[in-house]
C-alpha cells in the first residue's frame, strides 16, 4: 500500500486583548450579561461608522513581528458579507485584500516518541494575520422555536493567524497552537484561553500519496481545546485515509469535531459554497503604519504608530526565555519547556533557585517530578500551590545541609502538601527525621541492629 | 432676519410659531414627514431666554430649520421615507444635527424624500412625493395653460427634484430658514434647482457623515440649502470640521469665513465644459449658461472652454458603485435589532427575507440585487473594480482642468425645469436618475464641492439653476463666484399666496430673504 501523506494548515483567531472593542467604543469583558456590552455600532443602527482602536492595531503588529512577518505598512478593510443572526450589520470588517502583516514562521519543538529528552524543532509558515470583528453570539433555543442573539461579542477585535499547511499531524498541530498560545500571552496581545472563547482554532486536512497533487481537503471546526485539536486532526487524516482505501471520496466540506464521541461529522449549517461578496470597506481610509524611517517630522505621536518602536519593546519570546533559563540554570533544554508550559512554574522555579543552596540542576528534579506531579494529580494550578516557594526552598536547604535524607525529604514534603502550615523544620522534628550526624550514636545503633540480629549475622559472614 | 432677531424686532417663539403654521397651510406640499412642534417651540423659548440675557449662541440662534428624514435625530422619528424604519426613533443625534442645535438652532422636523434617498424626483417616499412649491406660485399659474376649467391644485403640479424634495420645498416656501439634504448624484442640487435655492454640495470630507443613513458611503455628503449664498456660508461654517466619530473626515482645522464682496472678476477663470451640452438638455438652459458665461466674460473673467472626456461614462460608473455599496449597506435592515420585523416566523431566512421584502420599495430592492450581482467574486473585477478605475479617470479630469488654470466651473445643474408628476412618473425611477444626474453626480465621483444657484425662471414660470463645481475644500472661492453670481441675476422671489398671508415683513424684506 501506497504511503499516505497527511497535510494539516491551520486558521486560529486569537480575541485582541484590550478595553475597548475594534470599531467602537463599548467594552471588551467575558460573561457579562446578555447584550450589555453594545454600542450603537455594535448593533448596527443605520448612520453610524466605524472608529479604529489603536491598541487593537499595536496588539497586531506585536503579534505580526514576534511571529517573524512583514509589516505591511499600508493595510486595508473589507467588508465580508452574510446573513446570519449573530452579524447585526450583516457584514463583518476584515482584512482580505492586504492584511496587516504577512510571511512570518512560527518554530515549535516536538518530544520524538513521547520522550522527553528527544526534542525535535518544526517550523510553521505564518501566511498571514488579519485584523476583524468578531460576531455575536446566537443559542438556538428549539423548545420554543426561537433563536436567542447575545451581541455583547459582536464587534471585539481579533487576529485571524494563518498557518500554512506545514504539518503532518495532531502533535504538531497542538505544539504549533501551544506555542502560539505562549507567544501571545507573553506578548499580551491576548489572552488566548480556548476555554473562554479567546483562541479559536480550525483545521484544515486532506492527505495525498507521495508526488501526487494534494488531495481534497475538509474544514474541522468546533474545537475547544488543545488536546482535542490534536484527536480531531488524527481522526480526520484517519478517516479520509480509510475512505480513500476503501474508494471513496473526500467532499470539500466543513466537519464539526464530536468531543464526546471524538470523531468529526459533516456540519448541517454550511451548504455549498457562500460568495461573500468582498467589498472595500468604504468608511476606514488606508491603515498607514510608520516605522523610524519613513516617519513624518511633524506628526503627532499620539496619531501614529511606529513598528520599529513596537519592537524594540517587545518582551522576551518564550523560545528567548527558554534559551536563558538553560544557559542562566543549566537545566536540560526539555526542562526548560516544562517550566514554560506550565502557568508560573517558571518563576516559582527561579524563587527557589533564589532561597537555596541547592543547585538548579537538582533544584529543577524537585520542582518536575515532585511539586508539578503533585499539582497534576490534584488539578492544581502553580497558584494554587499549597507549598510555597519559599516552603520548598527550606526543606531544599535542610536537604543540601545534609540535615535530613532525600527519603526523608520526600516524606516532609509528602507532609507539606496537606497545608497544615507547618514549616518543613517543624515536620522533621515532629517526624524524627534528622539524620544522625554523631558518629558514636551511629556505631551504637548498628551495634544495636547487628546484635539482634545474630542469625543473619552469622550467615553474612559465612557468606 | 438673524439681525431681527438680534434686534429684537421679532422673537425666536414668534418666528417658530409663524413657521409651524406656515407649515399646517403648507401640507399639501408633503414637504414633512415629521414637524416636532413641541420640542421645537422649546428650542425657541430657550433661544429666547438667550437672546433676553443678551448672550445669543450666534447666527444660527433661535433659526428655525428643517432636516432631511434620512439623518438621525434621537427622540424624533427618522424613517428615510421607508417602511423598514416607520416609527424608528434613533437614540443618537447626527453629528450636523448636533452642531445645529448646539448653535441653538430651532429643529421643526423632517422632510420628505425618495426612499432611502434613491431617486431624482422626491416621488418614491411610503408618505408620498413631494410637491414643488412653484407649482402654486403666481408666477407658474400665469404662464401655465389651464386645462380644464374645474382644474384644481391636485392635477397640474411639478415636481421638486431629488432625492432631497421635501428640504427644498421647506426652504423654498419659507416654512424654514436653511434645511439639511443629502447630496449623492446631486440629492440636494437637483431639487435646489428645480425650487430655487441655492444648494450646496460641501467637498467630501469636509462634513461629517456620522448620523447620516448611507446610501453611498464613499460619495455621500451632507447637504445645504438655503435662499440665499451668505446663509450657505454660514451653515457651513457650523458644520464643517473633522468628527473623530467620522474616520472619513478630514483631520485640518476648518475656519468658518464671511463671504467678501467680490467686485472683480478680472482675476477669475472660469472654466465650461463641453460635455456638460448633455443630450436632452432644454434649449432655454443652453442659452442661459450661454448668457451666464458671457456674464462673466463681459465683468472682465477669463471663459474657456474645458474638456472632460470621461463624463459620458460617469452615468454607467456610478450605477456599478452605487448599487455595489446599497447592496452593502442595507444588508443590517434584517427586522432583527430595530425597524420592520415581519411576523413570518418559519425560520430566520424566511423572517430576513420578508422582512425586506415588507420594508423596501421597489426601488431599493431593485438596487440591492444589482449590486450583489456586481460584487459576486466572479463578476467583481469585471464590473466593480473597472468601475473604480474609471471614477479615478473621471476625478483626474476634473484634476487636470483645475491645474490648467480655471478656478471654478461653470455648467447647467439639470437638464430641464421641473416636469409635472404625471409625465414625470412615466418613466421609472432607474431611467429618471440615470437622466437627471448626468450634470451633477461627476462632482460626487471626484468628491469635488458644488453648488447650484438659483438663476432665472423658465419660460413655464420655473426655477433654473446653474452649477458651479469648484477644487476641493476651496468652498470659500466657490461661495465667493457663487455669491457673485448671485448678486448680477437677481432670482425673483416666490410668489406665494401662502407665505403672503402669514408674512408681517419677516420672511420676505427686500429682494431675498436671508437669515445673515
Amino acid at each position: 500500500l501506497a504511503p499516505w501523506i497527511p497535510v494539516v494548515g491551520l486558521e486560529i483567531h486569537a480575541q485582541i486583548s484590550s478595553n475597548s472593542k475594534l470599531f467602537s467604543g463599548s467594552q471588551v469583558q467575558f460573561a457579562a450579561p446578555p447584550n450589555s456590552l453594545v454600542s450603537f455600532f455594535d448593533a448596527s443602527l443605520p448612520g453610524t461608522l466605524p472608529v479604529l482602536n489603536r491598541r487593537c492595531v499595536e496588539a497586531a503588529v506585536m503579534t505580526g513581528l514576534a511571529l517573524n512577518c512583514s509589516i505591511n505598512k499600508k493595510s486595508l478593510f473589507d467588508r465580508k458579507h452574510y446573513f446570519y443572526a449573530d452579524l447585526p450589520a450583516g457584514y463583518q470588517i476584515t482584512q482580505q485584500r492586504v492584511p496587516i502583516a504577512v510571511n512570518g514562521s512560527l518554530s515549535y519543538s516536538l518530544c520524538i516518541d513521547n520522550r522527553m529528552s528527544q526534542m525535535v524543532t518544526k517550523t510553521v509558515r505564518i501566511k498571514q494575520i488579519q485584523l476583524e470583528q468578531d460576531s455575536g453570539k446566537s443559542l438556538h433555543d428549539d423548545t420554543r422555536c426561537q433563536t436567542l442573539v447575545d451581541l455583547n461579542r459582536a464587534g471585539v477585535g481579533l487576529m485571524e493567524v494563518v498557518m500554512e499547511p506545514d504539518m503532518c499531524c495532531g502533535e504538531e498541530a497542538a505544539a504549533a497552537v501551544r506555542e502560539l498560545q505562549l507567544i501571545l500571552q507573553t506578548l499580551g496581545s491576548s489572552q488566548a484561553v480556548m476555554a473562554e472563547g479567546q483562541l479559536r482554532v480550525d483545521a484544515n486536512v486532506s492527505v495525498h500519496h507521495p508526488g501526487e497533487p494534494y488531495g481534497v481537503r475538509t474544514e474541522v471546526k468546533n474545537i475547544n481545546s488543545i488536546r482535542f485539536l490534536a484527536k480531531a486532526v488524527d481522526y480526520e487524516i484517519q478517516r479520509q485515509i480509510e475512505e480513500l482505501e476503501n474508494g471513496g471520496t473526500i467532499l470539500n466540506e466543513t466537519r464539526a469535531f464530536d468531543s464526546k464521541l471524538g470523531c468529526t461529522v459533516p456540519m448541517r449549517d454550511k451548504e455549498g459554497k457562500q460568495d461573500y461578496r468582498f467589498m472595500p470597506e468604504p468608511n476606514l481610509p488606508p491603515l498607514i503604519l510608520y516605522d523610524t524611517k519613513s516617519l513624518p517630522a511633524n506628526m503627532n505621536h499620539q496619531q501614529v504608530i511606529n513598528i520599529d518602536w513596537i519592537q524594540e519593546r517587545l518582551p522576551d519570546l518564550p523560545s528567548v526565555k527558554r534559551e536563558k533559563l538553560v544557559e542562566q540554570y543549566g537545566i536540560l533544554p526539555e526542562h526548560s519547556f516544562t517550566l514554560l508550559n506550565e502557568d508560573g512554574l517558571a518563576e516559582f522555579f527561579e524563587s527557589v533557585v533564589k532561597q537555596t543552596q541547592m543547585k538548579p540542576k537538582k533544584v529543577i528534579g524537585w520542582i518536575l517530578n515532585d511539586l508539578l506531579s503533585y499539582l497534576k494529580q490534584h488539578s492544581l494550578t502553580v497558584k494554587e500551590s499549597p507549598v510555597s516557594s519559599i516552603l520548598l526552598a527550606d526543606l531544599l536547604n535542610l536537604l543540601e545541609k545534609k540535615e535530613i535524607s532525600s527519603t526523608a525529604a520526600k516524606r516532609v514534603l509528602a507532609e507539606l502538601w496537606k497545608g497544615e502550615g507547618k514549616t518543613p523544620l517543624e515536620i522533621v522534628k515532629e517526624q524524627k527525621l534528622e539524620l544522625l550526624q554523631d558518629q558514636k550514636e551511629l556505631e551504637q545503633i548498628c551495634q544495636a541492629v547487628i546484635d539482634g540480629q545474630e542469625n543473619e549475622v552469622i550467615m553474612m559472614v559465612l557468606g | 432676519v438673524s439681525a431681527a432677531l438680534k434686534e429684537g424686532r421679532v422673537t425666536p417663539t414668534e418666528l417658530c410659531q409663524r413657521c409651524l403654521v406656515l407649515i399646517k397651510s403648507t401640507k399639501f406640499l408633503n414637504a414633512y414627514i415629521t414637524v416636532a412642534e413641541e420640542t421645537a417651540l422649546k428650542q425657541a423659548e430657550e433661544s429666547e431666554e438667550r437672546y433676553k440675557r443678551g448672550q445669543p449662541l450666534g447666527t444660527l440662534d433661535g433659526i428655525p430649520i428643517a432636516v432631511k428624514d434620512n439623518f438621525n435625530t434621537a427622540g424624533i422619528e427618522t424613517t428615510c421615507a421607508s417602511n423598514m424604519l416607520k416609527g424608528y426613533i434613533s437614540p443618537y443625534n447626527a453629528t450636523v444635527v448636533q452642531k445645529l442645535l448646539d448653535h441653538g438652532a430651532v429643529l421643526l422636523g423632517k422632510t420628505n424624500l425618495d426612499e432611502f434617498a434613491m431617486g431624482s424626483g422626491s416621488t418614491d417616499g411610503v408618505f408620498g412625493p413631494v410637491r414643488n412649491p412653484w407649482s402654486y406660485s403666481k408666477q407658474y399659474k400665469e404662464k401655465s395653460v389651464p386645462k380644464s376649467l374645474s382644474e384644481d391644485k391636485e392635477s397640474d403640479w411639478v415636481i421638486t427634484g431629488g432625492s432631497s424634495g421635501g428640504s427644498a420645498a421647506a426652504v423654498s416656501s419659507f416654512t424654514c430658514f436653511a434645511a439639511l439634504g443629502s447630496d449623492t448624484g446631486g440629492s440636494t442640487r437637483n431639487p435646489a434647482a428645480h425650487c430655487g435655492v441655492v444648494g450646496l454640495k460641501p467637498t467630501y470630507g469636509l462634513i461629517s457623515r456620522h448620523g447620516l443613513i448611507p446610501l453611498v458611503n464613499s460619495m455621500d455628503v451632507p447637504g445645504i440649502l438655503t435662499r440665499c449664498v451668505d446663509d450657505a456660508a454660514v451653515l457651513l461654517g457650523s458644520l464643517a470640521g473633522h468628527d473623530p466619530k467620522d474616520s472619513t473626515t478630514i483631520q485640518d482645522d476648518f475656519k468658518p469665513f464671511e463671504l467678501p464682496n467680490l467686485t472683480d472678476v478680472s482675476k477669475l477663470s472660469i472654466g465650461i465644459p463641453k460635455e456638460y451640452h448633455a443630450p436632452g438638455l432644454s434649449s432655454e438652459i443652453l442659452a442661459l449658461w450661454s448668457k451666464a458665461a458671457d456674464l462673466f466674460k463681459n465683468a472682465g473673467a477669463k471663459v474657456v472652454e474645458v474638456s472632460l472626456p470621461h463624463t459620458r461614462y460617469s452615468i454607467v460608473c456610478y450605477h456599478v458603485l452605487c448599487t455595489a455599496e446599497v447592496a452593502s449597506n442595507m444588508a443590517r435592515f434584517d427586522g432583527l435589532e430595530y425597524g420592520h420585523r415581519s411576523d413570518m416566523k418559519d425560520s430566520t431566512e424566511s423572517m430576513y427575507a420578508a422582512t425586506r421584502r415588507e420594508g423596501f420599495n421597489d426601488v431599493v430592492r431593485g438596487r440591492i440585487l444589482s449590486g450583489n450581482y456586481f460584487l459576486l467574486k466572479q463578476n467583481y473585477e469585471k464590473y466593480f473594480v473597472k468601475a473604480q478605475k474609471v471614477r479615478r479617470l473621471i476625478a483626474n479630469d476634473f484634476l487636470k482642468v483645475f491645474m490648467s488654470g480655471v478656478d471654478v466651473l461653470l455648467t447647467p445643474t439639470t437638464l430641464s425645469d421641473a416636469a409635472p408628476y404625471t409625465e414625470f412618473i412615466q418613466e421609472d425611477n432607474r431611467t429618471r436618475s440615470a437622466q437627471d444626474d448626468i450634470l451633477t453626480q461627476a462632482a460626487n465621483m471626484a468628491g469635488l464641492p458644488a453648488i447650484n444657484v438659483p438663476t432665472a425662471l423658465s419660460e413655464r414660470g420655473l426655477p433654473v439653476g446653474l452649477q458651479f463645481i469648484g477644487r476641493s475644500f476651496q468652498e470659500k472661492q466657490l461661495l465667493t463666484v457663487a455669491k457673485w453670481f448671485e448678486k448680477q441675476v437677481q432670482f425673483p422671489v416666490i410668489e406665494l399666496e401662502e407665505v403672503k398671508r402669514h408674512d408681517n415683513g419677516v420672511f420676505q424684506h427686500q429682494k431675498s430673504a436671508s437669515f445673515s
